[in-house]
């Protein structure tokens, strides 16, 4: 079959009630009667690299493995036949000095798209993505802009060791000067990264890699070639009025399904799909909080100075009045990640965790310490 | 002395033939290319220079003597007056311009870090006064010479070093992060290193204008200016490998001179002849004698020639020495093994080129004075200018972090969503 489970979560309205998938389709593309497509995250990328590519030549990628290989997850698949190896560019294992090539190139107008093979390895070019990209704009006082994307997948996988498990969202999201957007759906991801391409200052786009193989219904508008999304802007995935969850990237569906569960046990729970950590959508988050007066922050990365830290603190400054319950923060282990399957599991926020804690926010369970 | 020898790891090679190899890979193998470099000899001809190492000489940490051979007087060959007394205007105006620096320095007007770039002048304008505006120079934290040498205007230099809204980056960059889009000053970088691959990017930009953008006639060159120092670091390598294999129009300056703060050049580099480097990579290296600027300028001739016409990067060490310590907060205790600063203040070059405009007769001494006099002027003016300007006001803090105002993108409109009167913060419909 299809695979699918489509929802009609209780109580919301059309637009925000959220498609859950569950497992990936075989096909990505599909019609239904509906005449809504299906669509992987890996093709909204692909092709919203694709149009972007077509609709200004001065577009390009540049990374390793993105051009003869077809790219090291495929995002970049069949773009070499189509725009040549002057446009998609396969580079040497060097993170600084092509990160560097594609911010100087940016100083002169060319609109690069740097691939990161993960998150992790940009590491090694951090000092180009903060330093003589994002700063910029500020140090030459308007006069140089950097209309730049360094994208891949960020956070983890499965089973890939410490050193490849990282989530950079705090880091990068702590930045002036850069944007950092965080994708979920096959529509997040065509909308921000076309949105991210045609931005004129750098961005940091953060994929995640369990969900390039997973379908999203996509609708005509989200296909059409001049769609994008807003930067700084959340998504309520789900409406509720009992408790606010706020999440991004993988997590997202992690927090719609805690979310169902939930529901069973009679908490009826708002979902909101960050889609920007830079500039972060307090607005939206704070209108939920009055609404709902509990909140629960999802993240996998360390829990230390991480997002959920930021949404809480912006949270207690804006909307103290409203909380009736302290915040919960839902974060990676503070460990570097395991690569035993059990204790990776423990390592990352699973669906009942989230749970737990929704229920601790409201009051419907005993504090616990993390688990054991 | 006992420090000096100390410090010496290896004797420097005997080079037995005097003359340097910059094209050695003439002969070498480039394994997988399909390319063969075109040797070129006029390298090999006119740098002749003698290295008789004695071993006193050996003891302090410097080469010996580069410009035993004179170049004859060059009148025909590579100047005429009007460019000998731009290029003389041009490193007066670097050594008095540096010199106002450190007064105001201690004057209090300018703070933070300053490294100034005395000494050095002969590179900066050797190189840069043969390019075009479109030309672009990327630099590391010694770039205010590099600035005015690419045409920034002083006042906007000398504001900028003191944090008045009317410097070229409006007071928000400072001593080491000098930009022009103007004049393609691309910075300016604190990283040591930092600067090269941007400065290889931007020749990327070039060629890929020319060959994607079809852009026919696009042959801007950059060039990248950058120490001994980060000669040893990373992205130096890593921009090496990716210009000689992409053949990117960028000219490498390694402006050797020889100290990275306190640390001798040659107590940190297993094999300090720098030139060597570009044909490990596929590119020629040449060195030169920094201290006089007809050599830099007739070496940078050729590198920016082979650049313009597509083939490919070249790496040039210029030697070359700083009179003043790495910046003003530096006390400069360890740089003087033998009489080094005293040798290399003995071949200044802006001494050297009067001496030789004058003895060839491309000008004379009222000329030149006159010229010293304009820049003088030039520079007090700088100063009066900066110092009459208003500090930034305290609205300019939050102002150019995004090029975007607001920071939520272009919207498929194509004008900033933040300028759409429809468009309202709250959640996100599709």
């Amino acid at each position: 079959m299809w695979g699918i489970v489509r929802q009609n979560v209780g109580g919301a309205s059309g637009l925000s009630s959220q498609v859950m998938r569950l497992r990936p389709v075989a096909s990505a593309m599909r019609n239904y009667s509906s005449a809504t497509k299906e669509m992987t995250v890996r093709d909204a990328l692909n092709s919203a690299l694709d149009e972007e590519m077509a609709a200004d030549p001065n577009v390009f990628v540049m990374g390793e493995e993105v051009g003869e290989y077809q790219g090291a997850y495929k995002i970049t698949k069949g773009l070499l036949d189509k725009y040549g190896p002057e446009r998609v560019v396969d580079t040497p294992i060097t993170e600084a000095g092509f990160a560097g090539i594609g911010v100087g190139s940016a100083y002169h107008g060319l609109r690069p798209v740097i691939e990161f093979m993960t998150f992790n390895f940009s590491m090694q070019a951090i000092d180009h993505v903060i330093n003589s990209a994002a700063k910029s704009n500020y140090m030459s006082a308007g006069q140089i802009n950097v209309p730049i994307v360094f994208r891949g997948p960020n956070g983890p996988a499965a089973g890939v060791g410490a050193q490849h498990s990282q989530c950079y969202g705090a880091w990068y999201g702590s930045v002036p000067g850069l944007k950092v957007l965080v994708p979920y759906s096959s529509e997040d991801a065509r909308g921000l990264l076309k949105a991210a391409i045609r931005d004129p200052d750098p961005v940091v786009f953060l994929e995640n890699e369990l969900l390039y193989g997973e379908s999203f219904p996509v609708s005509a508008e989200v296909l059409d070639s001049s769609f994008c999304l807003p930067i700084g802007k959340a998504k309520i995935e789900r409406e509720g009025k009992d408790i606010t969850i706020t999440a991004f990237s993988k997590m997202v569906g992690y927090a719609l399904k805690a979310a169902e569960i939930l529901e069973k046990d009679g908490i009826n729970a708002e979902v909101i799909n960050l889609r920007s950590i830079r500039p972060l959508d307090r607005a939206t988050i704070n209108a939920s909080v009055r609404k709902t007066n509990r909140l629960v922050t999802v993240e996998e990365g360390f829990p230390q100075h991480g997002i959920g830290a930021e949404i809480c603190a912006s949270v207690v400054e804006d909307s103290f009045g409203y909380l009736d319950a302290p915040v919960e923060r839902v974060a990676g282990a503070d460990v570097p990640t395991p690569y035993a399957a059990n204790l990776e599991r423990m390592a990352f926020p699973q669906i009942e965790d989230i749970v737990r804690a929704a229920k601790r926010a409201c009051y419907r369970a005993v504090p616990m310490a993390a688990t054991a | 002395m006992g420090l000096a020898r100390a410090i010496q790891p290896l004797p420097l090679p005997p080079l037995a033939d005097s003359r340097p190899k910059p094209t050695a890979t003439a002969s070498s193998l480039f394994l997988g290319s399909t390319r063969t470099l075109r040797p070129s000899n006029t390298f090999a001809r006119t740098h002749t220079r003698t290295r008789s190492i004695s071993s006193a000489q050996r003891r302090s940490a410097v080469a010996a003597n580069v410009s035993d051979v004179k170049l004859k007087p060059a009148t025909n060959l590579l100047l005429t007056k009007e460019e000998a007394l731009e290029v003389y205007e041009d490193m007066i105006l670097g050594r008095v311009f540096e010199d106002m620096c450190a007064q105001m320095y201690y004057r209090g007007k300018m703070f933070g870090f300053v490294h100034l770039y005395n000494g050095q002048e002969a590179v900066s304008s050797g190189f840069i006064k043969l390019l075009k505006k479109e030309d672009s120079v990327v630099s590391t934290y010694r770039d205010h010479v590099h600035a005015l040498s690419k045409g920034v205007p002083a006042r906007a230099v000398m504001s900028e070093l003191f944090g008045k809204t009317t410097g070229c980056c409006r007071g928000q960059g400072g001593s080491m992060h000098m930009f022009s889009s103007e004049y393609n000053v691309l910075g300016g970088f604190a990283f040591i290193g930092e600067g090269i691959p941007v400065a290889t990017g931007a020749a990327f930009t070039s060629k890929y204008k020319r060959e994607v953008l079809k852009e026919a006639d696009c042959d801007h060159v950059t060039l990248a200016f950058f120490g001994d120092g980060t000669a040893n670091n990373g992205q130096f390598f890593e921009c090496l490998n990716m210009a000689a294999l992409w053949k990117l129009p960028i000219i490498f300056v390694v402006e050797n001179n020889l100290w990275a703060i306190g640390m001798s050049h040659l107590r940190a580099t297993s094999d300090p002849e720098i030139w060597k480097k570009g044909p490990a990579f596929g590119m020629p290296g040449v060195h030169v004698d920094g201290m006089d600027v007809l050599k830099v300028r007739e070496v940078a001739q050729e590198a920016i020639g082979r650049a313009r016409r597509g083939e490919g990067p070249t790496l040039v060490e210029c030697e070359t020495y700083r009179f003043r310590g790495h910046s003003l907060a530096d006390p400069d205790e360890l740089r003087d093994p033998g009489d080094e600063k005293a040798r290399y203040a003995a071949r200044d070059p802006i001494t050297q080129f009067k001496k030789h405009l004058i003895e060839s007769k491309l000008a004379n001494e009222a000329e030149l004075k006159a010229i010293e006099k304009k820049i003088e002027e030039v520079v007090e003016e700088a100063v009066e200018f900066a110092d009459a300007s208003p500090a930034p006001s305290r609205s300019q803090l939050l102002e150019n972090v995004f090029a975007d105002p607001r920071g939520f993108g272009i919207g498929p409109d194509g004008r900033y969503r933040c300028e759409d009167p429809k468009f309202t913060e709250g959640t996100a419909q599709v």
